[in-house]
């Protein structure tokens, strides 16, 4: 009733705010926020020893939480009731600096490449910042990979650790027991990769949205638990060791070579250094990444990406105008999982080591995280997102410890507030008529 | 022969405590549609609360046993059934009407999110409850092997039926089950005839909540270890289990959460201990692909 009046009298709203019913409001968001904390927060469980449990009540804790959710609640409503019509200022930047983005997106992916190329030879760099580089590029290169999937296509994947997981094992086991070097085993990676991809996605992707997320997260965990437990073949929980690195034609990074072999450093005559090795790790996935870029790119404007994108609108629409949607789908599973083999492969080279510990569910969320957070079918943002969520840790145990808790808060905040993603969106690349893009799909 | 009956009766144990979760599954979808992927931490939530409250009565110095469980068990209930309230309110309400994998996404952010709290606040170890409730029947013996029903275990199925009983009849004749029902057929004509749906949503996940908080405290009791990571696959078998009978159907989800015990009982007695995950993911695979609608649910209408 006050905001129909106050909507009415224009600027002189001020006057009839009720502040009895945002008090009212926030007085009953901390009392559940108490109710909530009074059991897990102002309790803690500890060990004794002896297999007993202790307790320490922490009330000061429940008070601040109860305290801050109060002020939280009272803030959001007076700012929900002063803000003009449309969008608040922080979406507004948001939006303009995405479109700033599109605009020059040419110009920022220049940039962006040459950055990414220069360095490991800029003043600041260190073995260390290469490394975490590498590792950023690894899941860049599985955000977009993911982003075929859940992005493009609109199909769930809860288990696209599964397929990074082939991809890291079909490289071990071939070099292992065939004795394949990397960049012999990276597309029989992929290849396996996909492989499973379509004998998964064959029988469940008839299946609607949801059913279809919960089977690849069985689907997952299914992989994940046969490597555990195939011990002959897998190693089991003690993983496979001693994974070739990669060669730069032939030609390896190590201080000295055995008989007849000719080491990288010896044949361009250069001091032997271990951070060439890194850096030469850090171009090739830059190339695989970019390669993965370039490649998705490409199939969007190809018929089939159109047909993705057509059928995360609407499928019966799809359907009806003679799309195949099992077809169309399966070919973005395949796609989608053959880019994370690509990706698995290279983790198994980078590490020498590899073992189902790495390829849990929380890998899988990680990389939804990305693709979510970035926006849904965005390139770019996957990328913001990836350097976002690895470098976080990094600044320290505190946003080590809260990372996860801060990233499954974000995937819900971001749903509601911006469900396109948080850093950029993406339109599909073709519409017939001009739309309001505010809010949901439609 | 024995042995077959003792697998039998761990299998019943561990799929009432399933079907018990289950039924949060099914009555969530049955009404707006969605997975709420968060419901397995809703009840890993509900172990917590029940091992704490354990303790603090404990403390206080409450000894009789049954008085005990008792009141853990409404204080279980309660608690629990404020953090699924609050789920809704918080992660799901605000995406009605998105597009469709939003609700999903934000259930997958929220399960993220409970299991980081509780690890942090109560810590990554797991937390061991010395057994409540002791002893049991020896039904009969056969070849030097003993069949044996614990007071637990009898407790367990019995408070499942139990509850199984209250609830049915709660939906079949109060003006809330009503309202839940006719939610479940069609949400606009029941806004329109006067049913306030938020609310009988809101009720739907306290009510989910309340016997997933009773399956904690089951499991806290049978299994005497609790740890922050339980949620996750009891949450995608009690899924199954709902999937199995049919989602939607109440029936059918403790008709699925019983088979999917027995399953995990009989595979794990006679197969292998390794891979007893894998035959809940396998036939809820097979199930999705040959039996979509379930044991004994309707089938689903495609809406445009």
């Amino acid at each position: 009733m006050t905001a129909a009046s106050g909507r009415a009298v224009g600027n002189s709203t001020v006057a009839t705010v009720d502040w009895a019913a945002f008090l009212k409001d926030a007085v009953i968001a901390a009392m559940v926020a108490t109710l909530l904390a009074l059991p897990l927060v102002g309790v803690e469980t500890y060990d004794v020893g002896g297999g007993a449990l202790g307790i320490r009540t922490h009330f000061d804790r429940v008070a601040i939480a109860a305290a801050a959710v109060f002020a939280g609640r009272l803030a959001l409503q007076i700012r929900q009731r002063f803000l003009r019509r449309g969008e608040s200022r922080i979406t507004a930047i948001l939006s303009r600096l995405t479109a700033w983005g599109n605009r020059q997106a040419l110009r920022l992916t220049i940039a962006g490449i040459a950055f990414a190329a220069a360095l490991p030879f800029l003043p600041f760099s260190s073995r260390y910042l290469i490394d975490l580089a590498t590792t950023v590029l690894i899941y860049v290169m599985l955000g977009w990979g993911l982003n075929v999937v859940v992005g493009l296509a609109g199909l769930l994947d809860l288990g696209y650790v599964a397929f990074y997981a082939v991809g890291a094992y079909t490289f071990a086991l071939s070099a292992r027991d065939l004795g394949l070097t990397f960049w012999q085993a990276l597309p029989l990676s992929g290849l396996v990769a996909a492989s499973f991809g379509v004998i998964l996605g064959f029988p469940v992707l008839r299946l609607r949205g949801d059913y279809l997320a919960i089977v690849t997260l069985g689907f997952g965990e299914i992989i994940r638990i046969v490597l555990l437990n195939w011990s002959p073949v897998t190693g089991g929980p003690n993983g496979i060791s001693d994974i070739p690195r990669p060669s730069f034609f032939g030609l390896p990074f190590a201080r000295s070579a055995p008989e007849g072999v000719t080491t990288f450093h010896q044949f361009f005559g250069f001091e032997f250094s271990p951070n060439q090795r890194v850096t030469y790790i850090y171009f090739v996935v830059l190339t695989l990444a970019l390669v993965t870029n370039l490649f998705t790119l490409r199939l969007r404007r190809l018929p089939i990406g159109r047909a993705w994108e057509a059928l995360r609108e609407d499928e019966v629409a799809c359907r009806a105008l003679g799309i195949n949607p099992t077809n169309v789908k399966l070919s973005a599973f395949g796609i989608g999982a053959m880019l994370g083999g690509f990706a698995g492969c290279f983790f198994a080279t980078r590490q020498g080591f590899i073992s189902p510990e790495s390829f849990t569910f929380i890998e899988s969320a990680t990389i939804l995280a990305i693709v979510v957070l970035g926006g849904m079918g965005s390139q770019m943002g996957v990328v913001l997102a990836a350097i976002l969520l690895v470098t976080l840790p990094e600044f320290g145990r505190a946003f080590a410890e809260f990372r996860m808790l801060i990233f499954g808060a974000a995937m819900v905040a971001i749903m509601v507030w911006r469900p396109r993603g948080l850093l950029a969106h993406r339109e599909p690349s073709l519409l017939l008529a001009p739309r309001s893009t505010r809010g949901s799909w439609p | 022969m024995a042995y077959f009956l003792q697998q039998l009766i761990n299998g019943l144990t561990l799929g009432s405590i399933y079907g018990l979760i289950a039924i949060g599954y099914t009555m969530v979808y049955g009404i707006i549609g969605m997975i709420n992927f968060a419901h397995g931490e809703i009840y890993m939530i509900g172990a917590f609360i029940s091992i704490i409250a354990l303790l603090v009565l404990g403390l206080i110095g409450v000894s009789y046993v049954p008085l005990a469980l008792a009141l853990v068990l409404l204080t279980t209930m309660l608690f629990t059934a404020i953090y699924g309230w609050t789920v809704e309110r918080v992660a799901y309400r605000p995406l009605r009407g998105s597009f469709r994998l939003a609700p999903l996404i934000s259930a997958i952010g929220t399960s993220i999110f409970l299991q980081n709290y509780v690890q942090i606040l109560q810590g990554a170890r797991g937390k061991p409850m010395p057994p409540l409730v002791q002893g049991g029947f020896t039904i009969f013996e056969s070849g030097g092997f003993a069949v044996r029903l614990s007071y637990l275990q009898l407790l367990i199925m019995l408070v499942t039926l139990a509850l199984m009983a209250g609830f049915s009849t709660l939906i079949a004749t109060t003006p809330l089950g009503r309202a839940q029902r006719a939610c479940e057929q069609d949400m606009q004509m029941a806004s329109l005839l006067g049913i306030d749906v938020d609310r009988v949503i809101s009720m739907t996940f306290v009510m989910g909540a309340a016997l997933a908080a009773v399956a904690g405290l089951m499991v806290t009791l049978y299994y005497g270890v609790v740890d922050f990571f339980i949620g996750f696959l009891a949450g995608v078998k009690a899924f199954t289990a709902a999937v199995l009978g049919g989602i939607g159907s109440l029936p059918g989800a403790m008709l699925g959460g019983i088979l999917i015990g027995l399953i995990e009982a009989f595979w794990s007695g006679y197969f292998s201990v390794d891979y007893k995950d894998v035959s809940v993911f396998v036939v809820l695979i097979l199930v999705l692909v040959f039996r979509p609608t379930g044991l004994l649910g309707q089938p689903e209408l495609e809406k445009v």
